[in-house]
């Protein structure tokens, strides 16, 4: 699975975008998986405001994944 | 022409590092809408300062594909709640100077109240909902924009305030 991050949470990680193999079946657990990569990670995954998004629509910590989806985490939007 | 194809082709979406022509989008939400009595246009530029800071330019950070997708999805949700003729939205990415211009929302609409709203409405939701970020350089620190309260507060206030009946409006 693709897991994608933006803005402040990018630079922050460091990373653009990584691979999980067998990836959990939520977001939830998905976020706890990934706070485990260190102290920023833990940080930032914690984060209280922070987004996610599958397949490019927002949506909320219960929502459920699979190998095939597109993950993307990211700050609240500053755009306009 | 199906309802739907024919309402989405009335949207015109960009995002683009060039910049735009005010004059273009503007005749373009003219052409072929003769039905359409009015047309507001909204365009946000880059100001020298933010919350008290000196601001020398602004980096935006966006997620391709899905910024278009959610600004087609806000154009989508501003036609179904007013009779909108058209909507053109463009937004800049990358490296912006002082006074560039950064985004523009146009709307025509038969009359003027749904074309204020409309405008308004796309404003408050792209603000708050399309994936940009903005990097704002102050001298040699570049910081991340943090979000508004405001600009949620903006959004919100569409949530509960009922469009009103066109019979009801002024023309």
């Amino acid at each position: 699975m693709k897991v994608l991050f933006f803005g402040q949470v990018r630079e922050r990680l460091a990373t653009q975008q990584i691979s999980v193999t067998s990836p959990p079946q939520n977001i939830l657990l998905l976020r706890q998986e990934l706070a485990e990569r260190g102290e920023v990670w833990f940080e930032v995954l914690h984060q209280r405001d922070l987004l996610v998004a599958v397949n490019q629509t927002l949506c909320d910590d219960k929502q459920e994944i699979t190998s095939t989806d597109e993950v993307a985490f990211f700050p609240p939007v500053t755009g306009g | 022409m199906s309802e739907q194809t024919n309402k989405s082709s009335k949207i015109n979406i960009s995002v683009q590092v060039a910049d735009f022509d005010q004059q273009y989008e503007y005749q373009a939400l003219r052409q072929n809408h003769c039905s359409q009595g009015a047309i507001v246009t909204f365009v946000g530029l880059v100001r020298d300062n933010h919350l008290g800071k000196d601001v020398t330019g602004l980096f935006l950070e966006h997620f391709p594909g899905m910024t278009e997708k959610s600004l087609a999805e806000i154009a989508r949700q501003a036609m179904a709640r007013w009779p909108l003729g058209g909507v053109r939205i463009v937004h800049r990415i990358g490296q912006l100077a002082l006074n560039d211009q950064i985004v523009f929302v146009g709307v025509s609409a038969a009359h003027r109240h749904a074309a204020f709203q409309g405008c308004e409405f796309i404003m408050d939701y792209l603000k708050t909902q399309a994936p940009f970020w903005k990097k704002e350089y102050s001298g040699d620190s570049a910081t991340w924009v943090q979000a508004k309260d405001s600009d949620t507060q903006a959004r919100q206030r569409w949530e509960s305030k009922a469009t009103i009946p066109q019979s009801e409006l002024p023309e």
